[in-house]
């Protein structure tokens, strides 16, 4: 048990500390959910990916073949290029915490300095 | 005059026909068109079939191409679905008349962290949609789709976005969906954002299942609101209206022979009007199935097809004893003028059945069909829907011109003139048959309980099964009883004898009265006599009493002067 949460532990270290962040936002046109989505998106990318990251947005009313092709039903999507594995976010983004544990950067077992996963993980321990 | 023509145009709601067999029937048309239509259902009822079918015929028939987008099987796994009812689907995307589309939905995958909406759906929708300009799109199925989001709140607004897109758009959509619990639809809005909701359903009663579809709901459209069974059949689905064959098919006079010279003349000297319906009923062994085949085996020597159902003989028994009554059927069923279908009742539900029988008069084209006996198909279903499935076969067979000839079995203890199926009013002819008990024997006894549309006997014939076939015979109607077989015989050889005893004592009086004649001649010959003989004796007495005084007085004389008397 120990040794699969040590290798958990590691690997979602290998993916926090990751040189390279692609993200791709899906949005059909200038929509209120695609506003704030972007937004969100910079927002949470500047905190925790600072430097190493790339958001690319594709609208789907511009390439709706995209749509299909990507697989996407939901708008806004968020889409976890790299570091693989592909990981799918539907939403405007506005749960910090629930973007952090689709991104891999909030892994709920162990927190590491921030003060965010240091709450989550104590409420977890019941300390809170 | 712009509001009347806008009136007029939502009078006649234009109609897409699905082109599946029977559904057009119901719906007056098709599904509405360019508007959405739900059809809900539980696994396994045929949701999908329908949905594809309407599309694939739309491609085929109505030259308007189609998008189906599956959230649950994947494009090859549709195509090989379909494969075996002839539907090509390959084919038919090649030539760009049909789209699929496999939206994989995974909800361990989506992590939902705020507000969205299914925009990305409707783009790709769209884009399919455009990309064979298609006029049809069934979506297959809607709790694959909404069950892959957690939110509930945004799926039944985007559900309702679902169907205003699919109306703007212009397109006539199926939508599939399942059934909620107490409710017609899971999130309870589907059937009242859609314009028509048809309603699938596979029951099980005994062992033997049926699908039934229903409209439940059709927007600005009269429909009809029973239940129709249907069927996946081997070219798609059938539904089997019974409303809609109505009853106008052409009658004829024309006369078929029953097979049986004597019953020819009870049913006016003809036999039974073409394309009418019979029922021959009657207790076991009353000769049914044999009044059935003499029927069929005059219809081969007519050189007439016909296809007989039996539904409880196998085919080598049916032609076996029927050659004990001397009619050979074997030589018409290797011409192949005489098809005989064995199956057994209960190895299919009664729409199958129907199904098979639809099917094999539309391949054979029978002059006549006979079904032997009706009544063993109670064993699959309710008295109610196997009238209702006689009802479609008399209609449809009707309609085809052909006559039909059902034989049923009167259970033992149950009055004759009943069917447990309650069919005799669909029938044109109903010949009975029933046993006679008498004398220590039993006879068969036939009679023309009703033959509609013409002059029939009102007599009791007495059926014999002979080896050269059935034959009737008129049977002993006494004072009071009815006599058939030996009690028949002896009465009708007692009722000569009589005759002849009666004429023997009338001769023999004659010859008594001849007699005393005779007699009474010959006393009044000897009295006459007599009294001749005594008219003689005294003619002659009183001719010698004569003489004498005569005598006697010249005597007298004679002495006086004798005496010399002196007076």
């Amino acid at each position: 048990m120990a040794d699969e949460d040590e290798t958990s532990y590691q690997e979602a270290k290998a993916i926090k500390e990751a040189a390279e962040w692609v993200l791709r936002l899906y949005v059909a046109g200038q929509t209120r959910n695609a506003v704030k989505a972007f937004a969100n998106l910079k927002k949470i990318c500047g905190e925790h990916l600072e430097g190493r990251y790339r958001i690319e947005v594709i609208d789907l009313l511009e390439n709706p073949q995209l749509a299909k092709g990507h697989r996407i039903l939901a708008v806004p999507t968020l889409v976890r290029k790299l570091p693989p594995p592909v990981k799918k976010i539907i939403g405007d983004l506005s749960d910090t915490e629930r973007v952090l544990v689709g991104l891999d950067l909030l892994p709920a077992w162990k927190g590491v300095g921030n003060d965010e996963e240091e709450k989550r993980t104590k409420r977890q321990s019941g300390d809170i | 005059m712009t509001t009347t023509q806008a009136n007029r145009i939502e009078l006649a709601l234009p109609k897409c026909p699905t082109g599946i067999q029977g559904l057009d029937q119901i719906t007056g048309g098709g599904l509405p068109k360019a508007r959405p239509t739900l059809v809900c259902g539980s696994a396994g009822c045929g949701k999908t079939l329908l949905a594809m079918e309407f599309l694939v015929r739309g491609a085929q028939q109505y030259k308007e191409p189609g998008v189906f987008v599956s959230f649950e099987e994947s494009e090859q796994e549709l195509m090989d679905n379909v494969i075996s009812l002839g539907w090509d689907l390959e084919y038919l995307i090649n030539q760009k008349k049909l789209l699929l589309d496999h939206i994989y939905i995974e909800p361990s995958e989506i992590q939902e962290t705020g507000e969205y909406d299914l925009e990305g759906l409707f783009i790709r929708l769209g884009h399919a949609i455009e990309s064979v300009n298609a006029k049809r799109v069934a979506l297959d199925t809607l709790e694959a789709l909404f069950g892959g989001f957690k939110s509930n709140f945004i799926m039944r607004a985007e559900l309702r976005r679902l169907f205003r897109w699919l109306k703007d758009k212009g397109v006539t959509a199926v939508v599939t969906g399942e059934p909620g619990e107490g409710n017609l639809t899971r999130y309870g809005i589907e059937e009242y954002v859609s314009d028509c909701v048809i309603m699938l359903d596979h029951r099980m009663r005994g062992q033997v299942g049926t699908r039934r579809i229903r409209v439940v709901k059709y927007r600005g459209s009269p429909h009809g609101t029973n239940e129709y069974p249907f069927l996946v059949g081997e070219r798609g689905l059938c539904v089997l209206p019974l409303t809609s064959l109505g009853l106008s098919y052409e009658v004829t006079t024309e006369r078929v022979s029953t097979g049986i010279a004597r019953l020819d003349t009870m049913l006016g000297g003809q036999g039974y009007y073409r394309g009418s319906s019979i029922l021959v009923s009657g207790t076991p062994g009353t000769g049914k199935s044999t009044a059935a085949i003499s029927f069929a085996q005059a219809a081969c020597q007519r050189s007439e097809r016909c296809l007989y159902f039996s539904l409880e003989e196998a085919e080598t028994q049916v032609i076996r004893n029927m050659r004990s009554i001397g009619i050979d059927v074997e030589p018409w069923v290797k011409s192949g003028i005489l098809q005989l279908h064995a199956e057994r009742a209960t190895s299919n539900g009664l729409e199958m059945h129907l199904i098979t029988i639809h099917k094999l008069v539309n391949e054979f084209k029978p002059h006549i069909v006979v079904v032997d006996p009706i009544s063993n198909l109670i064993s699959v279903g309710t008295g109610e829907d196997v009238k209702s499935m006689l009802a479609r076969v008399i209609d449809y067979l009707k309609m085809k011109g052909i006559t039909a000839l059902f034989t049923n079995l009167t259970r033992a203890g149950t009055p004759l003139e009943t069917t447990e199926t309650a069919i005799s009013s669909l029938m044109d002819t109903w010949i009975l048959l029933r046993d006679i008990e008498n004398g220590g024997e039993r006879n068969r006894g036939i009679y023309v309980l009703k033959s509609r549309g013409m002059a029939h006997s009102n007599q009791i014939r007495e059926f014999l099964l002979t080896d050269k076939g059935a034959d009737l015979l008129d049977v002993y109607l006494g004072p009071g009883e009815v006599l058939t077989g030996t009690a028949r015989a002896t009465r009708v050889a007692e009722e000569k004898a009589e005759r002849a005893g009666r004429q023997e004592e009338i001769e023999r009086r004659h010859r008594d009265l001849q007699r005393k004649r005779a007699v009474m001649e010959a006393q009044v010959a000897a009295l006459r006599a007599d009294f001749k003989a005594e008219e003689e004796e005294l003619k002659k007495a009183t001719a010698k009493t004569k003489m004498r005084e005569g005598v006697l007085t010249k005597d007298g004389e004679k002495m006086r002067r004798m005496r010399k008397a002196d007076e």
